[in-house]
């Protein structure tokens, strides 16, 4: 009998602390395929009845969600791949070369709020003209791709043996071929959780694009804030295009779990 | 934790000397950075320096800089709604670390037990923390409608009135930090989990031997155990609700009036509101002190629980 009780409060436990997430996301998903008179009733409708796809299709049809899609794309794959390009050989360079306070210098910048960057680069980008173009937006989200790509990289390298290298380099091998055809291959899991990582972060990312981008080239999460303020309150298209906006990221969290969770303890930090 | 992470040693000890033989060949290793380095002057140190030399300088976007030394800072002590934003900050801080340090810690404890799909609920756990802020943000201010919102509606049920939620200036904060624990009380659970993971057994067997309970296990063994661990976990949540920006500003721009208005939102609001940049940038040369500050801390506590951060 007090088997059974301990059992029922661990399990009464478990739905207190997963319910919520649930509620929230459920709640999302409600909104999202209800329409406008059920969305706004009192009291609440849960389970739309019939479910609707017209919020969806506001979404894509009245507010270029296309657009910022792609916008979004090609600032987040832009930032994660030249990130990985200079982030996986600079973990290298200072795993191998004992560069420690590059290492902390890395360190702070992960810390630092990313807010604080926006003015100079706000300023660089003002003279340049390239404000309001995705180029700019690129361009600043590499500060949150490279100190994390180059941050767990460390981590992985500095876990590949240096007497493999040491091997390789005894049979001719030059540092370069010793990093590509030894140490890379060995990290490989390594950039699979960096570039995760990196990707979130910075498909998360608002206020770089509030402040930094165009009418044409903001991405999805300030896309999705402006037309909260610009239009009137419609909660289920708004709800609609919330739940897109996040949606790559939560698949990803689903299917990558185990990266993620090694990365976040290697990482230890959100983005921002 | 184990294979993935940095050796706390190589973090903790930056002045070590290296291993003999190690110094001649490090300069070839150079080049491996060089990429980098170049970018993060560029985009990283560069605004670092500039944010200092434009803490010093009177300037609004569109005029020129005019040097005026240290009275930016002064000017700010003297700001009353600044002083309000750091108490904001302060009162905002204090409690989105420790909630997610208990629930998280609480957490942690439940998910080192094996039960039926333990995997599956703990990604469902850990989702609100990978979630965009910003859509997040949305569903949570349709949530909070004071009259519309499914929140006062789920309260009706047990009995408890409607809530102004951020509607109201005593509530709003209270109501922000809800979604911030929500938000991170997950990565708070993923540090202490890890914590656990590397307990010995010894320990517990010896104490059921000598018949202690479940709560003098806890509080005597693992609590001591994973404090190094909790430790991390609060220096990173400071550091994170130092930061936290996305979700205010979605929820409250800092209203109603300034009641919610942190650091984060004041120094966003002197910079791209009234363009103020000399002005704000010794906002962010303050905040840069605090957040340098605490991150010593962090190599500090790193080095003392071994966590490979």
């Amino acid at each position: 009998m007090k088997r059974l009780a301990t059992k029922l409060g661990f399990y009464a436990s478990v739905f207190v602390l997963v319910s919520p997430a649930v509620l929230v996301f459920l709640w999302m998903i409600s909104l999202s395929f209800k329409n406008e008179l059920d969305n706004t009733a009192f009291p609440p409708v849960f389970i739309p009845n019939p479910p609707t796809l017209a919020n969806y299709v506001d979404v894509f049809a009245k507010n270029n969600f296309a657009l910022y899609l792609w916008n979004s794309i090609l600032v987040t794959g832009g930032a994660v791949l030249i990130g990985l390009a200079v982030g996986v050989p600079a973990g290298y360079g200072i795993a191998r070369g004992k560069a420690h306070k590059f290492a902390i210098l890395i360190l702070v910048a992960r810390m630092t709020p990313a807010l604080s960057y926006l003015i100079p680069l706000f300023l660089l980008f003002q003279i340049t003209g390239l404000v309001g173009t995705v180029t700019a937006l690129v361009i600043t989200h590499l500060v949150i791709t490279i100190p994390i790509i180059v941050w767990i990289m460390i981590g992985y390298f500095e876990n590949v043996p240096m007497e493999l290298e040491d091997a390789a380099r005894i049979d001719g091998a030059t540092t370069w071929q010793a990093f590509r055809h030894v140490a890379l291959p060995l990290a490989r899991p390594g950039i699979v959780v960096g570039g995760i990582l990196a990707f979130i972060f910075s498909w998360n990312n608002f206020i770089f694009s509030v402040v930094l981008g165009g009418k044409a080239s903001r991405t999805l999460p300030s896309a999705v804030y402006n037309s909260l303020t610009f239009e009137q309150i419609s909660w289920g298209p708004l709800a609609a295009a919330a739940l897109l906006v996040t949606l790559p990221v939560l698949l990803l969290t689903v299917l990558a779990q185990r990266e993620i969770v090694a990365g976040l303890s290697a990482g230890g930090l959100k983005d921002g | 934790m184990t294979s993935t992470t940095l050796p706390a040693s190589s973090l903790a000890t930056p002045a070590q000397i290296p291993a003999a033989g190690s110094a001649d060949f490090t300069p070839r290793y150079w080049l491996f950075s060089l990429p980098a380095v170049l970018i993060i002057a560029g985009v990283i140190v560069f605004p670092w320096l500039f944010t200092l030399y434009m803490s010093s300088q009177d300037w609004k976007i569109g005029g020129g800089p005019e040097f005026v030394g240290l009275q930016n800072f002064a000017e700010l002590f003297r700001d009353a709604r600044f002083i309000e934003s750091m108490g904001h900050t302060f009162y905002f801080t204090v409690l989105a670390v420790v909630l997610p340090i208990l629930f998280g810690t609480a957490a942690a404890l439940v998910f080192h037990r094996e039960f039926p799909f333990r995997g599956l609920l703990r990604t469902i756990f850990v989702m609100p923390m990978m979630a965009t802020p910003v859509a997040v943000a949305l569903v949570w201010t349709m949530m909070f409608h004071p009259q519309l919102g499914v929140l006062n509606y789920l309260l009706s049920l047990v009995g408890i009135g409607p809530q102004a939620w951020v509607y109201s200036p005593n509530t709003v904060i209270p109501t922000l930090i809800l979604v911030e624990v929500w938000h991170w009380t997950p990565l708070v659970m993923l540090i202490v989990l890890g914590g656990l993971a590397g307990l010995p057994r010894e320990p517990y067997e010896s104490a059921l031997i000598d018949g202690a309970n479940a709560w003098h296990m806890f509080r005597h063994i693992t609590l001591p155990l994973v404090w190094p661990f909790i430790m991390v976990a609060i220096v990173i949540r400071t550091i994170d609700a130092l930061k936290a920006f996305d979700t205010i500003f979605v929820i409250t721009q800092g209203g109603p009036g300034t009641a919610s208005e942190t650091l984060n939102i004041f120094l966003y609001l002197q910079a791209f509101q009234f363009y103020k940049i000399g002005y704000a940038s010794a906002v962010v040369v303050i905040f840069f002190v605090i957040i340098i500050m605490l991150s010593l801390l962090l190599l500090y506590a790193r080095q003392k629980s071994k966590w490979n951060a």
